[in-house]
């Protein structure tokens, strides 16, 4: 069945052949097209994100004020944090999604395929007018990624405007985006596919579409907020007028805390379609798997004042906000606790995207037991505002959500390109990146125990040491993504041609089409048994 | 699904609508941030201009690309699945809206149940009523704001209650409308769709002569007028946006009903108005019952 349908696509592409240059990609309806448009998006703004970073670690290289001002160093925190969030992170996952749901599901396309191409060239845009801001007079938004009123409100400087704004298309696309995933796969599963065959991957993207279309719009709503309290005088955050401003930071982490899990449950999927792929196993305990992501997804939405412990709340709400904070531990251990389980006694190999994956599985823990430390409410009083604080979510944002994203790329890139990769090259890569993000993030943990606080210019000498360290391994896991961009174009351009299935152990629809995928596949669904 | 017959899924071809929304999304927010800007430091400049060109360029991709869908859907392009797509699609959206009026309910309730009391001293806050605010006290609505700006407070008696009942009556009659189209009874949808838009005016019209109350001397109720005015005119305001939306949605099925689109079997497009009425009443509802009783 499956084979027909792929011969039957075939004799359909001369009357929908695809038109070239330029207008291909912008008047673009196919998933796989939008998919490409979005990952490649998500690796330009990794390395604009990156090269802000690199500015940062060169200031910081040192104690004292060597290159850059005050304001200007917190522009680059601010619009480092934006980009990497909204513009790395997110698109690449919407790549992922766009690619790949369609194929896993046996649908022909994405549900909605002209609203999809309008997600993508929102972000473009909306990107442009966020870094146009570092060319204006008052420069970038500087009041951190989170824009904390009253930073953002009564002190902040002219470009507010534009990053509100920009922050609300950006908000659109993302909508947009996940009404598409939802729908998709609500209804576009090929006949026989239940809810509980599909492919843990495609779970994980169907709840994190539900967290998008919960939250993006209260995202929208608060940034709507600080653009009246800044332009129109209102005064929600603002005591003089009866607001408040740590109501802003309520707000805002009802919206950031979904975002968080946002950005790491896909990478879940990605990690639990590649560990059986590479251990030669079934996935332990599918059904758990699913259960423990839905409830990640719900207590997401009950645990955000954690980011508040310091505010001065009531001691309810700190007691509340830790208990739940804590039992978020408990599906994220059945996760990992499935994911080791699926190694045991597997017949293991060790191509990239598995190096990838065991990577993620140690490293996102120890960002899950730092994480687990903040939330004590009694000792995040030391660690609130910290490198902690920093080392924590950039060890599960860069060795969990960025690493997925390497070990995914890795996996599907035959699929998409129909070529294999260079072995050593991408091996290369991965240890490079492994060994230097480590010697980056980890002694962030002692800085912040030690008390250096986040987002300053500045510090004392008795952290210079580790800053040196940080800034060195800073520098070559930036270095070591050019490793990964030669990779690419080198698999695009030509190599050993891919197999429709070049890994053995690996099971799925995407791998019963040919390599590279046909433009259109699965015209008419598969049959699933 | 298994049991259905195999119909061909419609994946249209390239369109260049949405690169055009994509770029008029852009001059929206270009054209809003610059106005906004220069409205704050009292300059001119060509931020409105930019908006307005915006947002008839959004208005010109909507005709396009309905246009579009219309055309496809009447030449019989379109599965059952399809329609499906759309009418998740549409609630999701809608979901997505009810969200985004979520955060301002959220701040209206966070501003009554815990930052008002506070600021006048209560919980652990004493020192805050004591020191910083010692003049205020708590009340809602907040008519003295600590830093002492003084307003009305709005009560429901009068045109808010008028309105509920236009826009509870506008429900009514919407769905009178869809049950007509579903008897494919044309003269009954006719009148009732009609009369669901004028209603939708005439709200419009009270909620316009209720602002002109507010703002005049006797209420003194602003935007700016401390929290009770910030969350009285973001939540009527952008409800007030939501019905003008609706109403031109609605406005534009009659002219389709007349031009004798839609059958009893496949109307999604008046049914996804519909639904958009019917949230947009519920969620004046809740806004008569938190911003104006209680």
């Amino acid at each position: 069945m499956t084979t027909e349908a792929i011969h039957d696509s075939h004799e359909h592409d001369h009357h929908d052949h695809k038109m070239t240059g330029i207008k291909r990609w912008l008047f673009t309806t196919n998933h796989k097209d939008i998919g490409t448009m979005y990952l490649w998006f998500a690796f330009i703004m990794l390395l604009t994100g990156g090269a802000l970073a690199m500015m940062i670690r060169v200031e910081l290289f040192q104690p004292g004020l060597q290159f850059i001002e005050p304001d200007f160093f917190n522009q680059l925190t601010t619009v480092h944090g934006l980009i990497m969030v909204f513009g790395a992170i997110m698109p690449a996952f919407t790549g992922f999604a766009n690619w790949m749901i369609p194929m896993m599901i046996g649908a022909p396309d994405m549900a909605l395929p002209r609203m999809n191409n309008w997600s993508f060239w929102i972000l473009p845009f909306a990107f442009s007018i966020l870094l146009a801001s570092f060319f204006m007079e008052s420069g970038a938004p500087n009041f951190g990624w989170t824009f904390y009123a009253p930073l953002s409100t009564t002190y902040s400087n002219g470009s507010t405007a534009f990053f509100v704004f920009a922050v609300h298309i950006m908000g659109v696309s993302s909508i947009m985006g996940a009404i598409n995933v939802v729908v998709t796969i609500m209804n576009m599963r090929a006949p026989g596919m239940t809810y509980m065959k599909m492919p843990l991957f495609v779970w994980t993207f169907f709840i994190t579409a539900y967290l998008l279309i919960a939250v993006m719009p209260v995202l929208a709503g608060v940034v709507t907020m600080v653009l009246t309290d800044t332009y129109f005088g209102t005064s929600f955050f603002n005591a003089a007028g009866g607001g408040d401003p740590v109501m802003f930071q309520h707000i805002f982490w009802f919206f950031g805390h979904p975002e968080v899990y946002i950005m790491i449950l896909p990478a879940f999927g990605i990690v639990s379609t590649i560990i059986p792929a590479f251990a030669r196993k079934r996935l332990f305990g599918y059904s758990s798997m699913v259960y423990a992501t839905a409830s990640i997804a719900f207590l997401s939405f009950i645990v955000w004042a954690h980011h508040m412990f310091t505010t001065g709340m009531p001691l309810f709400g700190e007691l509340f906000f830790m208990y739940c904070t804590m039992l978020i531990a408990i599906p994220t251990g059945v996760k990992v606790f499935n994911w080791v389980a699926t190694m045991w006694r597997g017949s293991m190999t060790f191509e990239v995207p598995m190096l990838f994956s065991i990577a993620f599985v140690i490293l996102f823990t120890i960002g899950g037991f730092s994480g687990l430390m903040l939330a004590l409410t009694p000792v995040d009083f030391q660690y609130h505002d910290t490198y902690f604080v920093v080392a924590h979510f950039h060890y599960v944002l860069v060795t969990g959500s960025l690493f997925s994203i390497y070990a995914g790329t890795y996996y599907w890139l035959p699929k998409w390109t129909g070529n294999m990769y260079s072995d050593k090259l991408s091996k290369a890569h991965f240890w490079c990146s492994l060994i230097s993000v480590n010697i980056l993030f980890f002694p962030m943990h002692f800085l912040g125990l030690a008390g250096m606080p986040r987002r300053i210019p500045d510090y004392a000498l008795q952290f210079a040491d580790f800053n040196k360290w940080v800034s060195i391994g800073g520098f070559a896991f930036g270095l070591s993504q050019l490793i990964f961009l030669a990779v690419v174009i080198k698999c695009i351009r030509g190599g050993e041609k891919a197999e429709a299935k070049p890994w053995d152990g690996a099971e799925g629809l995407e791998w019963t089409v040919p390599s590279p995928a046909p433009y259109h596949t699965f015209e008419k669904p598969p049959k699933i048994d | 699904m298994t049991t259905k017959e195999y119909e061909n899924y419609y994946v249209p071809a390239q369109s260049h609508w949405p690169i055009i929304g994509a770029v008029a999304l852009f001059l929206i927010a270009v054209g809003a941030a610059n106005y906004v800007t220069e409205l704050k430091n009292e300059q001119s400049g060509y931020g409105g201009y930019i908006l307005i060109a915006g947002i008839a360029m959004v208005v010109y991709m909507m005709f396009g690309w309905f246009n579009n869908v219309i055309n496809e859907s009447m030449s019989g392009k379109y599965s059952g699945q399809m329609d499906n797509s759309f009418r998740q699609g549409m609630s999701w959206f809608i979901f997505s809206e009810v969200m985004f009026f979520a955060a301002f309910f959220g701040a209206l309730l966070y501003a009554r149940t815990f930052s008002i009391p506070w600021l006048d001293g209560a919980g652990n806050n004493a020192m805050t009523g004591e020191v910083l605010w010692p003049d205020f006290s708590a009340t809602w609505p907040l008519i003295k704001t600590p830093d002492g700006t003084e307003t009305t407070g709005m009560g429901w008696y009068g045109l808010p209650l008028i309105n509920t009942i236009l826009l509870l009556t506008s429900s009514v009659t919407a769905h009178l409308a869809h049950i007509a189209l579903e008897k494919d009874n044309r003269g009954q949808l006719k009148f009732w769709l009609g009369l669901t838009v004028l209603l939708g005016v005439v709200f419009l019209y009270c909620q316009g002569l209720e602002y002109a109350h507010a703002y005049a001397d006797e209420m003194k109720l602003y935007l700016t007028s401390g929290i009770y005015g910030n969350t009285f005119y973001l939540l009527t305001g952008f409800h007030g946006m939501h019905v003008t939306l609706g109403t031109i949605m609605l406005f534009v099925m009659l002219v389709r009903v007349f031009k004798g689109h839609f059958t009893p079997k496949s109307h999604f497009a008046f049914q996804a108005t519909s639904w958009y009425w019917h949230f947009v009443d519920v969620v004046w509802v809740l806004l008569f019952v938190f911003v104006y009783i209680l």
